[in-house]
């Protein structure tokens, strides 16, 4: 078992175990909590997949950006001091059933399929230049459209958001 | 049996199950949304692995990086409409949200 198995085993360990902390978890901090460690696995997973440039947009945004805004809707919409940060859980066996079931089916299809695996073995490179070179050319009208579909989702968001005035 | 696609794709595996858990089950939305992110994480690990294994170079981080621009937009919206629902319910519990029920 070589170093690159150890530390893959390390961080799908930490991701699936904050993962299921912020799943079984009562207490919504506790849940953001474990939403964090876990982004931070996935992170680490990335890098180990070559993907240097994503494990960082990965941290940078999850971590920096998507976890304190629900951070903010927790504050925001419920009493800290209180006890109101309990929250509840509703038709566990039938959700246990069901996502059990797709689990099995899951796994089964990841392991009896035979994945077309590329044929050269492949180094560890840097990718944020390509991966630049490749939105301002082959990727270009996406990027384009996501942009302005992120503009168009923030105005929504802050529009959604505002109080209501009354008339 | 060193590290291959197969491990990755079950980690992607179980993290996706975990995030359903989670949506189906909790009643606070906040929480909802953090399964939804979960799921969300799943997805983009599948689309890494792909590009790490497979002969296409970078598709799969460049498809990577639009879900992860999707999901922040998809954040702030669904935060946005949480907030609004405080508002008028005092409660973002979704059970009591079902004003929309018949």
């Amino acid at each position: 078992m070589g170093f690159y198995d150890l530390i893959f085993w390390l961080f799908a360990f930490i991701s699936v175990a904050s993962a299921a902390l912020m799943v079984f978890s009562k207490n919504v901090i506790y849940s953001a909590v474990g939403l964090l460690f876990a982004f931070f696995g996935v992170a680490g997973i990335y890098v180990l997949l070559a993907a240097d440039f994503l494990a960082i947009i990965q941290i940078m945004i999850y971590v920096g950006g998507i976890l304190v805004l629900l951070l903010f809707g927790v504050m925001l919409s419920h009493k800290i001091g209180g006890v109101q940060l309990e929250t509840g859980t509703l038709h566990k066996i039938p959700a246990f059933i069901v996502v059990g079931g797709i689990f099995i089916i899951l796994f089964r299809v990841i392991s009896k399929t035979v994945w077309p695996l590329g044929t050269a073995a492949k180094e560890f490179n840097p990718t944020v230049e390509k991966i630049g070179t490749l939105l301002m050319t082959d990727y270009l009208i996406p990027f384009e459209i996501v942009s302005v579909m992120l503009l168009i989702a923030l105005i929504g968001a802050a529009y959604i958001a505002r109080k209501e005035r009354v008339q | 049996m060193s590290i291959g696609l197969a491990h990755f794709l079950t980690l992607s595996a179980i993290l996706f199950c975990l995030g359903l858990f989670a949506v189906i089950t909790k009643r606070n939305a906040v929480t909802v949304l953090m399964g939804i992110e979960l799921i969300i994480n799943a997805a983009n690990i599948n689309f890494i692995a792909f590009a790490r294994f497979t002969d296409n170079d970078l598709d799969g981080q460049i498809f990577a990086i639009f879900v992860i621009v999707a999901a922040a937009a998809a954040a702030a919206v669904a935060l946005a409409i949480v907030l609004n629902l405080y508002e008028r319910l005092k409660s973002i519990d979704l059970d009591e949200a079902d004003s929309l029920a018949g």
